[in-house]
């Protein structure tokens, strides 16, 4: 039996304007429900590798671990929660409204 | 392969004689020394007419202080920055104490001559000659 | 103030001219991001968890009301509107994108600002006592060597790359309110029958290893101090770890070599650089003391004032608690308190920066300041102006009666920000000010420091706090760590832990019963929470933190 892979999604920082990006099936979106959901090893980690590869958009490209619910990615540590949603003092970032759309 | 590079820009390697590393014969022309080298302990002898200072990686700014600790102990040579450093760093090269930059090809061509040529001017806007005198 | 010469002004725009094309050399790949990220730090920019962030310097804490006003106008063009003002005299914009960053760079050259080694493995923006020129207890300005000590250290070409962050910090007092043990170098000016000298302490710092500082030389003479620095940190340089970053500042270079050891190395490098030293640099600080001469003082009532003390308990409450000595006669240190109840510690809106700003230039010889507790100073104003300062600065939220007190609580940005958090730290501070607020506790409790950080390098200086707080990460869950005890003047003392971390619900109401006990141990009113901790010791705030085990072990 394989080792079971936790699911994860591919995650950075958007290199002109520095927010939170993932990877959808359409390239990059700021937004983690529309991330692709990695379910095998082998792929995650070439998926890593081309998105790495984007060095002109993107800066600090890793894998992040997450909980499928039901085709959404939800994020399983407090950080990545935090990363997904933006600062708790005032409501900026992902917060503001029109934030969410493809990046 | 490597670039040489000075004040000019891109120039052709001119130096035929070689490097020995440090405790090699004391006939030897011109000195590799690494970026954790003792400046003190250098045998500034006679006949060396060079030495080169390795860069590992262009966040390792040792090499600074070696060029120009042997520059105060008076080595009049030809000092050499030599690895992994980028054109940023040329003007800091030049002001520590180094003559001429050493670079792989690879950074040769992501940073053209004119990225180097643009810190050519490395004598104006330094802060610390002023407080020198 | 420091009058920005031509020089200055010309290094400035070929710097940023330089920095605008790094810019443009990263996002067309002639830079790597391992190459850029070195030269953006060295150039106050960081990237954090939610975008960029570019800190800007106020070399030692001091700005006008022109240069305040432009710090607002920044925030409003290029940011959110707001800055925080940070623990190292510094502000930071949060929401900053990386092509407007060399335009923000330019609006602040207008001004004579920079934000120049802020950030990065090099000599950082040199900070000092913030009531500098005006209290009442120092031996001399230390403005003159820190603004000497920034143009040596800007650009230096040795110093760029050192295997670690490198802060200096100066005062002119023996009553320390720079920190000076906590930096790698701390500097303060003495005086030996009439002469100045200085009095060199290294290898203070907080983080994972916090270790106060040890003096390097009693007394250095005036001429020495640049090439001795100098010596210092080529020292270090050399010396100083770059196998492990944990083990790299100078503090642990120290630790592991021994004080006589490093003493022994920079002497014998200050030997040969001494002498390329002409004395040029003496010139140019006598230069830069007469920019820092003293403003012409007023005379003027106090009658204002005192009025004000008697019939409005408000004004009252806020002249006991954000006002310093002021060596003028007539004159007071006003603490404009940055730390609202329930608002983020050190944040400050454009709106507000530029209310202070008028008030510098109206009442106070257009001088303002950023002190390392995240609040801004008004460090000159004759007391007859303090009714009207105050009813300005109450209109616009900046009236709270809380320097020194619980509430003015110091917090790094935590997981709200900052990329290497392991919790969060302003929630924390926000409800432990609002917590006490509404248990109108504060002024009973009087001086009290709480310090928070959100990780172990301890940018909050929790190390240093009576309370100090440390955000972790316990197995996944926010987690929060209390130290007792610290304290960060000249008597630096690093705080004990007191026991096992609390959950984000539990902190609040730890903190809650610790200040109780306080109330209930103090031998007397006027005894600080830090006197009563220092008399009593650990055992009985523990029993207070942890009362179920408490009873455990007792049944
Ligand atoms: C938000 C981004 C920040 C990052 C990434 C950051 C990073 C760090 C790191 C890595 C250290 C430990 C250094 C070491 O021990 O080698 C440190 C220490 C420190 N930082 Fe920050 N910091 C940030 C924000 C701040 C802020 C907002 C302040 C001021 C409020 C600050 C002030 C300090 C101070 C005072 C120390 C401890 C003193 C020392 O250097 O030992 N930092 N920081
Ligand atoms: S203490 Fe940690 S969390 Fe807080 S600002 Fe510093 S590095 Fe970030």
């Amino acid at each position: 039996m394989p080792k079971p892979f936790t699911p994860k999604v591919i995650t950075a920082n958007a290199l002109l304007e520095g927010d939170v990006i993932y990877m959808s099936a359409t390239g990059w979106t700021r937004d983690l429900a529309r991330a692709d959901i990695l379910t095998d090893e082998a792929d995650a980690d070439l998926r890593l590798i081309e998105a790495a590869a984007q060095t002109d958009k993107v800066v600090g490209v890793y894998l992040a671990d997450i909980k499928d619910e039901n085709g959404v990615p939800t994020p399983v540590h407090f950080r990545e929660d935090f990363r997904a949603r933006g600062p708790s003092n005032y409501a900026h970032g992902k917060q503001e409204a029109g934030k969410q759309e493809q990046f | 392969m490597t670039q040489l590079i000075n004040d000019t820009g891109f120039v052709p390697e001119d130096w035929t004689h070689g490097f020995c590393a440090q405790g090699a014969a004391n006939d030897c022309l011109a000195l590799d020394l690494p970026s954790d080298a003792d400046p003190a302990a250098i045998d500034l002898a006679e006949g060396l007419q060079m030495i080169r200072i390795d860069f590992p990686s262009s966040a390792d700014g040792r090499g600074f202080t070696i060029a120009r600790a042997l520059r105060l102990r008076g080595f009049t040579g030809r000092l050499r920055a030599h690895g992994a450093v980028i054109a940023d760093q040329y003007a800091m090269a030049r002001r520590a104490g180094f003559d001429e930059v050493e670079v792989t090809d690879e950074i040769a061509a992501r940073q053209p001559a004119d990225q180097w040529l643009a810190r050519a001017n490395w004598q104006e806007n330094d802060y610390q000659s002023r407080l020198r005198g | 103030m420091y009058h920005y010469t031509d020089f200055d002004g010309a290094f400035l725009k070929e710097r940023n001219a330089q920095f605008r094309a790094q810019v443009e050399r990263r996002i067309d790949g002639s830079l790597t991001e391992d190459e850029f990220k070195p030269l953006r730090l060295m150039n106050g920019l960081y990237l954090q968890l939610h975008a960029y962030m570019l800190r800007v310097a106020i070399p030692y804490g001091t700005l006008n009301g022109r240069q305040m006003t432009r710090l607002a106008d920044i925030a409003d063009k290029w940011d959110k509107g707001y800055g925080h003002f940070t623990t190292r005299q510094n502000i930071q914009y949060n929401w900053p994108e990386l092509r407007d960053v060399p335009d923000m760079l330019d609006a602040l050259a207008e001004v004579n600002m920079h934000a120049i080694q802020t950030s990065g493995n090099t000599i950082r923006n040199v900070t000092a006592d913030h009531f500098a020129g005006a209290a009442a207890d120092e031996v001399a300005d230390p403005r003159p060597i820190a603004e000497l000590i920034r143009q040596w250290s800007t650009d230096h070409p040795e110093f760029q790359f050192l295997p670690r962050k490198f802060k200096v910090a100066v005062t002119g007092s023996e009553n320390d309110r720079a920190v000076i043990k906590a930096h790698d170098i701390g500097i303060q000016i003495v005086a030996r029958d009439g002469v100045i000298g200085y009095k060199i302490i290294i290898g203070g710092g907080l983080g994972r290893t916090p270790m106060i500082g040890k003096v390097l030389h009693d007394f250095l003479p005036q001429e020495d101090l640049l090439p001795y620095l100098e010596a210092i940190v080529s020292v270090y340089n050399l010396l100083g770890r770059r196998d492990n970053k944990y083990k790299a500042r100078i503090k642990i270079t120290v630790h592991e070599n021994g004080i006589e050891d490093i003493r022994a190395r920079v002497d014998e490098r200050f030997a040969l650089i001494k002498p390329l030293f002409t004395g040029i640099d003496q010139q140019t600080l006598a230069r830069i003391e007469a920019d820092f001469a003293a403003p012409d003082f007023k005379t003027a009532s106090e009658a204002p004032y005192h009025h004000a003390r008697q019939h409005d308990p408000l004004f009252r409450s806020w002249s006991d608690t954000n006002l310093a000595k002021h060596k003028a006669p007539g004159y007071a240190i006003v603490s404009i308190s940055i730390k609202a109840h329930g608002k983020t510690p050190g944040d400050a809106t454009s709106y507000q920066m530029r209310l202070m700003a008028s008030l510098a230039k109206r009442y106070g010889h257009d001088e303002l300041r950023i002190s390392h507790e995240q609040n801004v100073i008004l460090p000159h104003v004759h007391k007859e102006d303090l009714p009207a300062v105050y009813a300005a600065l109450k209109a616009a939220g900046l009236g709270t009666a809380n320097i020194g007190l619980i509430s003015d609580i110091i917090a790094c940005p935590g997981m709200d920000y900052c990329a290497l958090a392991t919790a969060r730290s302003i929630p924390i501070a926000q409800d432990i000010a609002t917590r006490f607020d509404e248990l109108k506790l504060e002024h009973d409790v009087g001086p009290l420091k709480i310090k928070i950080s959100g990780c172990i390098n301890a940018c909050g200086h929790h190390h240093v706090g009576h309370i100090g707080i440390l955000g972790l990460d316990r197995a996944g869950v926010e987690n929060y760590q209390i130290t007792l005890g610290g304290d960060g003047t000249q008597d630096a003392t690093i705080g004990e832990r007191a026991g096992p971390g609390f959950s984000a619900d539990e902190i609040i109401p730890a903190v809650e019963r610790l200040v109780l006990a306080y109330l209930n141990l103090r031998a007397e009113p006027a005894e600080t929470f830090l006197q009563t901790y220092t008399r009593l010791g650990l055992a009985p705030f523990k029993s207070a933190l942890y009362p179920e085990t408490q009873t455990a072990t007792a049944a």
